[in-house]
């Protein structure tokens, strides 16, 4: 059952992650004093199906969190407990109790204190007084309509009873073809205009291609503007006849007497108008399940395949483990590989005149083969993005919980929700972005008092804003809270020994905000709870370097900091500059090379030990790969060397090559656990011709040629 | 579907995938069942005409259609009026437990239950029809 383990854990994850943004929307609600019984009743049925599944699958501790969660909830929607703040606080922190269960095992510590959960959920959910006449009684319901409403659906037709909603019965008839699209089309329609309580099918409605579907609807709109809305192609409305009226139709869908009491109002579902307007539709004696007898012309039409078409999927959606969409990507480098060697065989053959025909056949195909292998890996590549939205939701729960608890009020803006990223990539982000916001609210945002000294709104601002920039993905993440204190992140780096004084007189304000990235570096001098658990900067940055990413930071005291990071899209497959070093080979992602030149020894100047070149006014940093990875000089002295211009971020380094062998896609290999440590080396990667490279990890080496620890480090060193 | 109805034929309604996955391997590995999954009463609507069944698992808090209504839509049909159903359900409420019985449901289980107890409630529902 270990596929079915899985399945949990996947459909758990979903769960939460609805029930995040659920409650964000329910939070919305009540702040704008809008009551949504349909949004906790969602609410509530996520965290049912979550206990119930949790229990199954041996996680007894969240089974429990969502039982008790759950009764809260069940009070809720039936109206038992009321909406607040409180609540809403208790409901979102059981959230994030669900998603830290998931990781708990069983011999760790216990992520959450289930007992004190318990106790805050007691002590939110203290009942208001039941008052319950039989408001049921004023309506002529039939026995059968009532005994299948689950509990929650009677308590919503009490209330609307109670508070004078009238009530309507909408018969229609849907097509099976198309029954989701035109159901979630009748929602929408309804939605507005009062609230659905019950879906009743009619027995042996299904007659092969259509059903027949009553929907008990409460609504206070008049009359003539719900049917206007609401009738139409096969569908017709008529009001729940009160207690005493005299019945135009029973309430009992499926029964023989609701046929013949209202033969109008069952208009064939194939009719484009209303029955009233459409007598050759009243004048067919039967409804739509009696088809064998009276069917509508264009029902018979479809009535060849339909066993066949009814037993497709409504969803067009697959599920996949990551994982097999890893090995296939594997398998689409090995086959990139064997282009490569095709193309090579092919280029030898060219030379040889007796050949030539078969090399320009060869040529052909191997065009053909290129332009498949690229749709396919395009394709692979395309299944494995998913929209960052899925973060941004996460951490506009964040965002609520940390507010709160510091009482700090926070505008969140989110933009580019819909910006599409590697699915690993999302996954590895939600950590570093969530750090940062909690320190964006917790040491960035002032309390409302302060603001309002400085002139400020007093709710503050926290904008998060994704948009793809080429082959990256940008994220920014900025506020207006009162920016970062150069003097202060200086003279902590220097207390903590980070920096020497002489270091720190040199630092452009750049350089002065980087300090924040160092290890062991925090301004804070107490670690609050939020910026939580010993994490720093430096992790973070490591977190998004090890993505290939990169990190800036720009701020101004006094009026927010911006923080951008830039990502690439994905990880599983890139295009890779070859270029040769002293005899070696390495691959540098094309996605950090901004272009290659030849190396003007004469345009070199040395500035403080290191060499620089003046690049169309700008000055830019060299560094000679041969002499920074300490290969021998001797054997290979190009005569003829380039300068390959690599920038990811702000930062701009020329790295000195001595050939360059063109461009090709790589599949990156981690290298193994002993040599993980080795500074400036992504991978390595197979090329195909029984060559090995070394991927260089841009990120890394312009970080380390530019940081200042290095330069420190230099001069303390000498 | 001539040779399907050789065996022992179970539609499984459950909004869950993750619940639908653990009662098929339950089903298939000990009685070998063949399970058909709707993951909504709309989608049981749709292929109880086209099909039979000797067993029907449902679970009763479903969206738009609930598990009641479609043990209603079962036992007013002519072809499913006698088809076992087993509810399985957790305890939230008692009162959609006892409506089910009264519209005709077969058996209970509730949630969380083992691969075992399944095997065995499923056992006891073949034995007596």
């Amino acid at each position: 059952m270990a596929n079915v383990h899985e399945e949990f854990l996947a459909e758990a994850q979903e769960i939460i992650e609805a029930l995040s943004r659920d409650l964000l929307l329910l939070d919305q609600a009540q702040r704008e004093e809008r009551q949504d019984p349909d949004l906790l009743n969602e609410i509530f049925r996520a965290v049912h199906t979550l206990k119930g599944v949790a229990g199954m699958f041996g996680f007894p501790r969240l089974g429990r969190l969502a039982h008790g969660l759950e009764d809260l909830l069940d009070d809720l929607r039936l109206g038992r407990v009321a909406l607040s703040q409180g609540v809403l606080d208790v409901l979102f922190e059981g959230v994030e109790g669900f998603q830290r269960l998931l990781t708990e095992t069983d011999d760790g510590e216990p992520l959450v204190d289930l007992a004190a959960f318990g106790e805050r959920i007691a002590a939110v959910s203290r009942r208001g007084p039941a008052v319950r006449g039989d408001a049921l009684a004023r309506y002529a319901f039939d026995d059968s309509v009532l005994s299948v409403l689950t509990e929650y659906e009677e308590h919503r037709l009490r209330s609307n009873i109670e508070q004078g909603v009238p009530l309507y019965r909408l018969r229609t008839n849907f097509r099976f073809a198309s029954i989701d699209a035109d159901l979630e089309a009748l929602k929408q329609r309804a939605k507005p205009l009062g609230e659905i309580i019950t879906y009743l099918p009619s027995a042996e409605g299904g007659t092969g291609d259509s059903i027949d579907l009553d929907i008990l609807l409460a609504s206070g709109e008049p009359f003539a503007a719900l049917s206007e809305a609401l009738s139409g192609e096969g569908a017709s409305l008529e009001p729940v006849p009160r207690a005493g009226e005299p019945a135009t139709a029973p309430l009992e869908p499926g029964s023989e007497e609701t046929v013949t009491a209202a033969p109008p109002a069952r208009a064939a579902s194939s009719t484009e108008e209303t029955s009233e307007s459409a007598p050759e539709a009243s004048l067919a004696p039967a409804p739509s399940r009696a088809l064998s007898a009276a069917s509508p012309p264009a029902a018979l039409e479809v009535a060849g395949p339909p066993v066949e078409r009814s037993l497709r999927s409504v969803s067009h959606t697959v599920r996949v483990d990551i994982r097999k969409l890893d090995h296939l990507m594997n398998v689409v480098g090995e086959l990139a590989i064997v282009r490569s060697a095709v193309a090579r065989a092919t280029e030898r053959l060219r030379g040889r005149s007796e050949q030539r025909q078969l090399a320009i056949e060869l040529h052909r195909v191997h065009r053909g083969f290129e332009r498949h292998l690229e749709e396919l890996q395009d394709g692979i590549l395309d299944v494995r993005m998913v929209p960052l939205g899925q973060v941004f939701d996460k951490l506009a729960r964040i965002v609520r919980q940390v507010a709160r608890d510091h009482g700090k009020e926070v505008r969140l803006l989110l933009s580019g929700q819909e910006t599409e990223v590697d699915k690993l990539i999302v996954e590895e982000l939600s950590d570093p972005l969530m750090h940062i916001i909690r320190n964006a609210i917790d040491h960035g945002l002032e309390t409302p008092p302060v603001r309002e000294l400085s002139d400020k709104p007093a709710t503050g601002t926290l904008a998060l804003h994704a948009y793809q920039k080429g082959k990256s993905v940008v994220i920014e993440i900025e506020d207006d809270g009162a920016g970062m204190n150069e003097e202060r992140l200086v003279e902590t780096a220097i207390e903590r020994g980070l920096i020497d004084e002489a270091a720190a007189e040199e630092l452009s304000h750049e350089e002065a905000l980087n300090l924040i990235f160092m290890p062991s570096f925090s301004t804070s001098t107490s670690v609050t709870d939020l910026s939580g658990r010993g994490v720093g900067m430096d992790v973070v940055k490591t977190n998004i370097s090890r993505l290939g990413g990169v990190i800036d930071v720009e701020s101004e005291l006094g009026s927010g900091t911006k923080f951008t990071i830039t990502l690439p899209v994905t990880l599983a497959i890139i295009n890779a500059l070859l270029v040769r070093v002293r005899g070696r080979t390495f691959a540098l992602p094309i996605a950090s090379v901004q272009e290659a030149i030849l190396l003007d020894r004469d345009a070199v100047r040395t500035v403080e030990g290191r060499e620089m070149l003046t690049l169309r006014g700008a000055t830019l940093p060299l560094c000679r790969l041969g002499d920074h990875f300490g290969l021998s000089r001797d054997l290979f002295e190009a005569d003829k060397q380039y300068v390959v211009v690599s920038a990811v971020g702000h930062r701009r380094v020329g790295f000195v090559v001595d050939g360059l062998e063109g461009q090709q896609d790589i599949v990156i290999k981690a290298l193994g656990q002993s040599l993980r440590q080795v500074r400036g080396f992504a991978g390595a990667t197979d090329l195909g011709d029984q060559r090995v490279a070394l991927v260089l990890d841009a990120p890394g080496l312009l970080e380390e040629l530019l940081s200042t620890t290095e330069r420190a480090r230099r001069e303390l060193h000498g | 579907m001539a040779e399907a109805s050789a065996g022992f034929r179970v539609l499984v309604v459950d909004d869950s995938h993750a619940m639908r996955a653990f009662i098929r391997a339950a089903l298939e590995e000990d009685h070998d069942a063949e399970v058909v999954e709707a993951e909504s009463g709309f989608i049981a609507l749709r292929l109880l005409p086209q099909d039979r069944f000797d067993l029907v698992v449902l679970d009763v808090n479903m969206p738009d259609i609930n598990g009641l209504e479609l043990i209603r839509f079962l036992r007013q049909s002519s072809v499913h009026r006698t088809v076992p159903v087993l509810v399985v359900s957790t305890e939230a409420s008692a009162k959609d437990r006892e409506r089910g019985v009264s519209l005709g449901a077969d058996a209970f289980l509730r949630k969380p239950f083992t691969a075992a107890e399944l095997v065995e409630r499923v056992r006891e529902l073949r034995e007596r029809s």
